[in-house]
């Protein structure tokens, strides 16, 4: 029993950590149908605004609480700017081009936001842990659990509904929606793809760098997080089918789920059981669970 | 057109002859031996391990060249010859390529460094096929000598292999907790997470044959995320939770373990945990039992070396050493001290001289004594922590110093079968 209940809130956990960190490549592939490798750089750019903005301000003894808004503020600022300098500097020249080409762009693009990083804040790690702790734990069946790890699903939970919301219910997003279905269509319509297109890519790049913005407090903030995170959000994203945003919500579920329950009923498969969870909703659906159907050009 | 080229040519011939005559005086005057220097300089392992093992790198040949080591290494250079260093990142994805080019395109004549097993274990072969002399100074899994390069002729470990961190983990555990009967455990899966389990497993067992194991995680190195693993640790609740993370992993584990509680309910065994220290402070839970992988950082011997050692890097680099910086510094001594026994800086007579070597490092004594003298062991230490809120530092208290014959195997003898065997041998003060 307690067993089954640490696998619920473990896999919740995970799966909220997946959600935030892997909606924004699923977005941005949805809209623009480029497979944004550079989604791990814009991850390590708001963990690291993050940590060193928090721990900044754990110098100046300020009340802890207030860090917490330095989490969003810190994954504005890196995913604006890198957001808007990456799609406005680089991508918008590349539009049209053929999906593999854009992912070797996307790649290059990954590995000097990389050395930004070590530019910027060099190559130690930073660990800034004051808001994960500020609230406590809460035992759950015997189990402490951070208060923290309950902000991070909530605050998974909120960007989902958020998400449907701006899709579904506004006029914003029904366009949008109109852009995934056929871009050549949508422009023949009247609408600004390409401003679809940088606003997409931000907002992306702002999801991406909340996903490690609110990691940050958790973990040791240092070089090369980026490259772990994007072979995880990738497995996410074709498990629950590119594109697709409720897609990415059930394919975070889905390994955050499987992990879990390997780590506590057989943890010598905890690797491989994300892989083999994607491998088998591959088998079955090849083009993951919730893709989008896509009417063939002639 | 005739005439130009007349004159490009004169003007190219006395250039060359200029460099020439320059350049001779020099090399006729500084012999230099090169050293490639091999440490994390980015990823996970970079800021608790590979920077400070750098750092230890730079101010230990900086400080031969100039001749201001303490005695006995206050002769400059290594065997006369002045040393020069390529320093290279071990977080490569082409670690063997890496290897080859330090020793064909950048000529050097040894290879000190890495932290990793995994590392380890792919370039131990590598270094005998090329016939380098290659130091490692870290990497810890017993495999190296026991199982992959049996016959070494040109590799060298100058510090002990993960056996006696966790021989020695088990002995503090059993001693000072009387009332343990269930361990658990969480390691990196890969060579160095697993041998250490295997260690510390078979040596509890070995000390006190009623304990029972009740929980074993092995997650993927570097993953940071450890809520699961904690999880399934909280729920099994062992008396003992014995760990081998080191680097960011490391210090992930004690943020989100301590934060939950884990340190409270099982008493934690951190096999090396000081670099940890410095950057954590008061984050680690009182009593947490502390490693540093030998008399290193805390548990650092008072000698005229390690005093040196600790104020020259302190001095330099504003913050205290850690115990990846005496091993690096460790392994650079031991090429020292067989370079100037044998006065040369030929690395095929420091090889053989090194082979076998005691020496004083600022950990105190190293003794080449394993694998025909290729492997260290060491003396070693463990402790509790304690933070003090007055200075803001962290310290160890309850410290147990193990001599290295009580801690090691001997010659010859493999890790497991001298574990299972009961120790046979082990001399303990």
């Amino acid at each position: 029993m307690l067993t089954a209940i640490a696998i619920t809130v473990d896999g919740l956990g995970f799966a909220a950590w997946l959600f935030l960190s892997s909606v924004g490549l699923t977005l941005i592939y949805g809209v623009m149908r480029i497979l944004n490798i550079a989604h791990g750089g814009f991850y390590a750019l708001g963990a690291y605004s993050s940590a060193w903005a928090i721990g900044l301000y754990a110098t100046t003894g300020s009340p802890i609480v207030f860090s917490f808004l330095l989490i969003p503020l810190a994954a504005l600022i890196a995913g604006l700017a890198s957001g808007l300098l990456v799609e406005r500097g680089v991508l918008k020249f590349m539009y049209g081009r053929d999906e593999v080409l854009m992912v070797l762009v996307t790649y290059a693009i990954f590995l000097i936001l990389e050395d930004a990083t070590k530019l910027i804040w060099g190559t130690e790690s930073y660990v800034a842990w004051q808001p994960a702790f500020h609230f406590g734990t809460i035992d759950v069946f015997d189990i402490p659990y951070t208060v923290y790890k309950f902000i991070i699903i909530s605050v998974a939970i909120i960007v989902g509904i958020a998400l449907y919301f701006v899709l579904n219910k506004t006029r914003v997003g029904k366009l949008l929606l109109v852009v995934i279905e056929d871009r050549e269509i949508s422009a023949a319509l009247g609408i600004n793809v390409t401003k679809f297109f940088t606003v997409t890519f931000v907002v992306g790049a702002v999801l991406g760098a909340l996903g490690g913005a609110i990691t940050a407090p958790e973990i040791s903030v240092s070089p090369g997080i980026g490259a772990e995170i994007i072979v995880l959000s990738f497995a996410v994203i074709v498990i629950g089918g590119m594109g697709s945003i409720g897609g990415a919500m059930i394919g975070a579920l889905i390994v955050g789920f499987a992990r879990a329950a390997s780590v506590h009923l057989y943890p010598p498969a905890e690797l491989f059981s994300i892989y083999l969870v994607m491998a088998a909703v591959l088998a079955v659906k090849p083009y993951g669970l919730f893709a989008l159907a896509e009417s063939r050009k002639i | 057109m005739n005439k130009t080229m007349k004159k490009m040519s004169t003007l190219a011939s006395a250039m060359l002859l200029t460099t020439a005559i320059g350049a001779a005086p020099s090399t006729a005057q500084e012999e230099t031996f090169k050293v490639g220097v091999v440490s994390f300089l980015s990823g996970p392992a970079a800021g608790p391990f590979g920077i400070p093992a750098r750092n230890a790198a730079e101010l230990i040949i900086d400080a031969a060249n100039a001749g201001t080591l303490p005695a006995p290494y206050n002769t400059a250079g290594i065997g006369g010859a002045q040393i020069s260093t390529v320093v290279i990142d071990e977080n490569s994805k082409q670690k063997n390529a890496d290897f080859v080019k330090l020793v064909e395109k950048d000529g050097v004549d040894a290879i000190v460094g890495y932290a990793s097993s995994g590392s380890c274990k792919a370039i131990a072969p590598e270094a005998e096929k090329l016939k380098t002399l290659t130091v490692f100074s870290i990497c810890g899994t017993p495999q190296i000598f026991e199982e992959i390069v049996t016959e070494p002729q040109y590799l060298f470990r100058t510090l002990s292999h993960a056996t006696m961190d966790n021989v020695a983990a088990a002995r503090y555990v059993v001693e000072t907790m009387g009332d343990v009967s269930t361990i658990g455990g969480i390691n990196q899966n890969y060579a160095w997470g697993q041998d250490s389990w295997r260690d510390f497993s078979l040596s509890v067992a070995s000390l006190k044959d009623s304990v029972t194991e009740t929980e074993t995680q092995f997650p993927k190195i570097f993953a940071g995320q450890y809520g699961s693993e904690i999880s399934a640790l909280l729920n099994a609740k062992p008396d003992v939770v014995h760990s081998s993370f080191w680097g960011g992993d490391l210090e992930a584990l004690i943020i989100q373990g301590s934060g939950r509680g884990l340190f409270g309910r099982s008493q934690v065994v951190l096999t090396s945990s000081d670099t940890a220290i410095p950057r954590l402070g008061a984050q680690i839970p009182d009593g947490t039992i502390i490693g540093a992988r030998g008399l290193n950082g805390p548990y650092a011997p008072e000698t005229e070396l390690a005093e040196w050692f600790q104020k020259a890097y302190f001095d330099r680099f504003g913050t205290e050493p850690v115990s990846p910086a005496y091993q690096m510094a460790q392994s650079i001594l031991a090429i020292k001290a067989a370079a100037d026994q044998s006065n040369s800086s030929d690395p095929e007579v420091i090889r053989g001289a090194l082979a076998g070597l005691t020496f004083e490092s600022m950990s105190g004594e190293v003794n080449m004594s394993l694998a025909n003298g290729h492997q260290a062991i060491t003396a070693t230490a463990y402790g509790t922590y304690k933070f003090d809120a007055a200075s803001g530092k962290g310290t160890v208290e309850n410290v147990r110093t193990y001599s290295a014959g009580c801690v090691n195997p001997p010659a010859n003898v493999g890790s497991v079968d001298w574990i299972k065997g009961g120790f046979e041998g082990a001399v303990c003060e």
